[in-house]
C-alpha cells in the first residue's frame, strides 16, 4: 500500500511556556522548542505498521520551509521512504483550506492509496485532513484509533466519539483519515537513527512543481484569517496559595477538610 | 444578510445541550435574523427531537431518511449540501461529529471555515470576527472570517451560555424530499461501548487526577500513594492514558469519562477544553502546575505553582500526620 503522512512542526508546548511576542502579532518563538507534532506522529507509526503488515511505502510531506526538514528526517528516520518539503512564498498566509489546495495538488501528482494526518495541531483547527478528502472526492473518517486491512481495497477502522466509546466502519480505498492519540505506540528514534538519514537528499517541490493556482493559496485566498494573539480573560481565576511548601500544605489542608477533600 | 442554521446533534430522541447553545451564537452574528434548526435522522427518535425543539427555534428542518438514522458525517454531509442555500451560515457543535462533518463540508459549500469557535465579536461588511484559542487554551486569536459564500462555524460546547430568549412556538418544516439518494464509501458497522475497568471514577467523591506532568509511569505510584492517604481515586488525563501508563476507564474527558466529585486535584494537567468538559457538577478544583500560565488555573478554585513530583509526597505525608485512622499506611501510624 502507498500511504502519504501529512505532518507538521510545531512548538512543543509540554517543553515551552507559550508567551505573545510585543506586538501580539505572533507567539514569541526565539529559544522555542520545535518537535513533529503528536497525532502526525501516531499517524506515521500507523503508516509504517500497515506496510510492515501489507508491504508498500510510507512517504511523509510537509508544507512549509526549510526549517521543517528535520521533522521529516525524523520521521524517516523512524522508517518511513522518504520525506518531502513543499515550500512556496506564495503559500504564506495560507488558512486550512490553502494548505489543503497545496495537499491536494502534490497527491494528484504521485499515487497514494492512503493518506493519514494527525487529528488536530497546535492551532486545535483539525482541519487540513477533512479538506484535503472533500477536495479530492475521497472518503473521510476523523478521530481514528484503530486500522484493519481488508480484502478488496477497503479498511475496517474504528473511531473514537463522546465517552470513549468506538465506532466501528467499512471505508474504501484510496481514503483520507485523521489518527487519534494512543492508537498505537510510536517507536522510539534515537540521536543515531537520525545521524543515518542525515544526509538523504529531501527533495522540495514550489507552487509551479504542483501546479498550483496562486489565487488558490496564501493570504488572498484565506476565508479565514488570524488577526492577532491575545491572553485570554483570566475568568474567575484561582486562589493562587502563596508561601513556602509547607506553609501552602497548611492552607491546602485546612481547605480540603473544609471541601470534604479527606475522607 | 445571510440565512443562519444550526446543526443539532441527538441521540436517543434527545437534543444535545449545543441545541440551545448556538441560537446564542447566531444572535451575535446577526441579533435580528431568526436561526433555523436542521436535524437529520429517522423514525420516532427524530420526531421527538423536532419536537422539543419547538420551544427554542421559529422554524426546525427535519430530514428523515432511513440510512440516517445512524448519525455518519459522510452522508450527512451531502444531505446539508440538498438543503442548505449557497451562502449560508452554519452552525456546529466543534466535538466528535463536527470535526468529521465540518472541514469537509466547508469545501463542499464552497464556505469559509472557522473551527472550535468560542466567541463572536460581530460582523464588519463581509467579515465575522471570532475569538478561537490555540496552543491547548494558552492563547487566544482573533479570526477574521469571509462571510460573502458563507461559512461553516464550529462552536465550542458550553462557550455560549443559553440566555432566557423569549419562547418561540416553532413549525416542523419536513425537507426529506429534498434530498436525494444517499449512499456513501464509508459505512457504519457498529459502536463498541467503553471499557469499565477496576475503578468507577465517575462515583468517586475526591480524584487525585494526574496529567502529562506525571512525567513517566513510575511516577503514578506518587499519586496512588496521595489517593491511598486521602482516600480518594486516581484519575488522568489523556496523554496518560495514550502512554499505557493507566486504563482508558480512568480518562476524564470528552472522550473519556465524566466525574462529578465534591473535589478534583488537577496535578500536572494544563486544562484543555476536552479534559474540562468531563468534569461536572461544579466541584472544589485544586491546580498543582509548575507553569503559572497554565489554563488549569483559569477554572480551577485554588492553585499552587509547584513540581507535583515534589508537592504530592509533601502533602500525602501530610495528610497521614493529621490523619488518625487506623489501617492507613505510613506516617507511622501502621
Ligand atoms: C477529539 C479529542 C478528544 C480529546 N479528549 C480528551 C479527553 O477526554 N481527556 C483529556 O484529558 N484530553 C483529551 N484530549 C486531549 C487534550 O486536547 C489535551 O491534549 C490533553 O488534555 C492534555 O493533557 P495534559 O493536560 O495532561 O497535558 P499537557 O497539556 O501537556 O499539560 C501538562 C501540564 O503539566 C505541567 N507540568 C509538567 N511537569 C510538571 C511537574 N513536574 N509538576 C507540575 N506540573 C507539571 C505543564 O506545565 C502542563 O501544564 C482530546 C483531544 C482531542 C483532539
Amino acid at each position: 500500500m502507498e500511504i502519504l503522512v501529512c505532518a507538521k512542526r510545531v512548538p512543543d508546548t509540554s517543553e515551552n511556556e507559550i508567551q505573545l511576542n510585543g506586538a501580539g502579532t505572533d507567539i514569541e518563538r526565539d529559544d522555542m522548542v520545535y518537535s513533529v507534532n503528536e497525532p502526525d506522529n501516531y499517524a506515521v507509526e500507523e503508516a509504517l505498521q500497515i506496510v510492515a503488515r501489507t508491504g508498500g511505502n510510507v512517504t511523509v510531506v510537509t508544507v512549509g520551509g526549510e526549517d521543517d526538514e528535520e521533522i521529516l528526517r525524523r520521521e524517516m528516520a523512524m522508517g518511513a521512504t522518504r520525506g518531502v518539503l513543499i515550500s512556496d512564498d506564495t503559500f504564506n498566509g495560507s488558512d486550512g483550506r490553502g494548505i489543503a489546495a497545496v495537499l491536494k495538488a502534490f497527491v494528484q501528482t504521485e499515487h497514494y492509496d492512503l493518506i493519514l494526518t494527525g487529528v488536530q495541531a497546535e492551532d486545535g483547527c483539525a482541519q487540513v485532513g477533512g479538506m484535503l478528502a472533500a477536495m479530492l472526492d475521497y472518503p473521510f473518517a476523523s478521530l481514528v484509533t484503530s486500522i484493519e486491512v481488508l480484502e478488496g481495497r477497503k479498511l475496517k477502522i474504528g473511531r473514537e466519539i463522546e465517552g470513549g466509546s468506538k465506532e466501528i466502519n467499512a471505508i474504501d480505498l484510496p481514503c483520507v483519515l485523521s489518527i487519534q492519540t494512543g492508537i498505537n505506540e510510536p517507536r522510539y528514534v534515537g540521536m543515531r537513527g537520525i545521524r543515518q538519514v542525515a544526509s538523504v537528499p529531501i527533495p522540495t517541490l514550489g507552487a509551479s512543481d504542483l501546479g498550483v493556482e496562486p489565487d488558490a493559496v496564501g493570504e488572498v485566498a484565506a476565508k479565514a484569517r488570524r488577526v492577532d494573539y491575545f491572553v485570554p480573560p483570566a475568568g474567575k481565576g484561582a486562589d493562587m496559595l502563596a508561601g513556602s511548601r509547607e506553609e501552602v500544605i497548611d492552607k491546602m489542608m485546612e481547605l480540603l477538610k473544609a471541601k470534604g477533600g479527606l475522607n | 444578510m445571510a440565512r443562519i442554521f444550526a446543526y443539532i446533534v441527538h441521540k436517543s430522541g434527545v437534543a444535545d445541550d449545543t441545541a440551545v447553545e448556538l441560537p446564542v451564537a447566531a444572535r451575535k452574528i446577526y441579533p435580528e435574523q431568526p436561526c433555523t434548526a436542521i436535524v437529520t435522522g429517522w423514525g420516532a427518535d427524530l420526531d421527538q427531537v423536532c419536537e422539543s425543539l419547538r420551544g427554542t427555534y421559529r422554524e426546525v428542518w427535519k430530514i428523515a431518511k432511513e440510512p440516517l438514522a445512524y448519525p455518519n458525517a459522510e452522508l450527512i454531509r451531502k444531505a446539508l449540501q440538498s438543503v442548505v442555500p449557497a451562502g449560508s451560515i452554519l452552525l456546529v457543535p466543534h466535538a466528535h461529529f463536527g470535526v468529521d462533518l465540518s472541514p469537509g463540508l466547508s469545501i463542499r459549500m464552497n464556505a469559509a471555515y472557522v473551527p472550535d469557535v468560542l466567541d463572536i465579536e460581530g460582523v464588519e461588511g463581509e467579515w465575522l470576527k471570532a475569538v478561537r484559542q490555540e496552543f491547548g487554551g494558552q492563547v487566544s486569536t482573533h479570526i477574521r472570517c469571509n462571510l460573502s459564500t458563507g461559512a461553516v462555524l464550529n462552536i465550542r460546547p458550553g462557550a455560549f451560555r443559553p440566555s432566557e430568549a423569549a419562547p418561540a412556538t416553532g413549525q416542523v418544516v419536513d425537507k426529506s424530499a429534498e434530498v436525494g439518494a444517499l449512499t456513501s464509501r464509508r459505512r457504519y458497522l457498529e459502536t463498541i461501548a467503553a471499557e469499565t475497568g477496576d475503578v468507577d471514577i465517575t462515583r468517586q467523591t475526591v480524584l487525585v487526577s494526574i496529567g502529562r506532568g506525571i512525567g513517566e509511569q513510575e511516577n503514578v505510584a506518587i499519586a496512588e500513594d496521595l489517593a491511598e492517604a486521602m482516600g480518594a481515586a486516581v484519575s488522568c488525563s489523556r496523554p496518560v492514558v495514550d502512554a499505557k501508563w493507566m486504563d482508558r476507564s480512568r480518562q476524564v474527558g470528552s472522550s473519556g469519562q465524566t466525574v462529578r466529585p465534591k473535589v478534583y486535584l488537577a496535578c500536572g494537567i494544563s486544562g484543555s477544553f476536552q479534559h474540562l468538559a468531563g468534569i461536572k457538577g461544579s466541584p472544589f478544583i485544586v491546580a498543582i502546575n509548575k507553569n503559572p500560565k497554565a489554563p488549569i488555573f483559569r477554572v480551577a478554585d485554588v492553585g499552587v505553582v509547584d513540581d507535583i513530583l515534589e508537592f504530592l509526597p509533601a502533602l500525602a505525608s501530610k495528610v497521614r500526620e493529621e490523619s488518625c485512622v487506623p489501617g492507613k499506611r505510613g506516617g507511622g501510624h501502621d
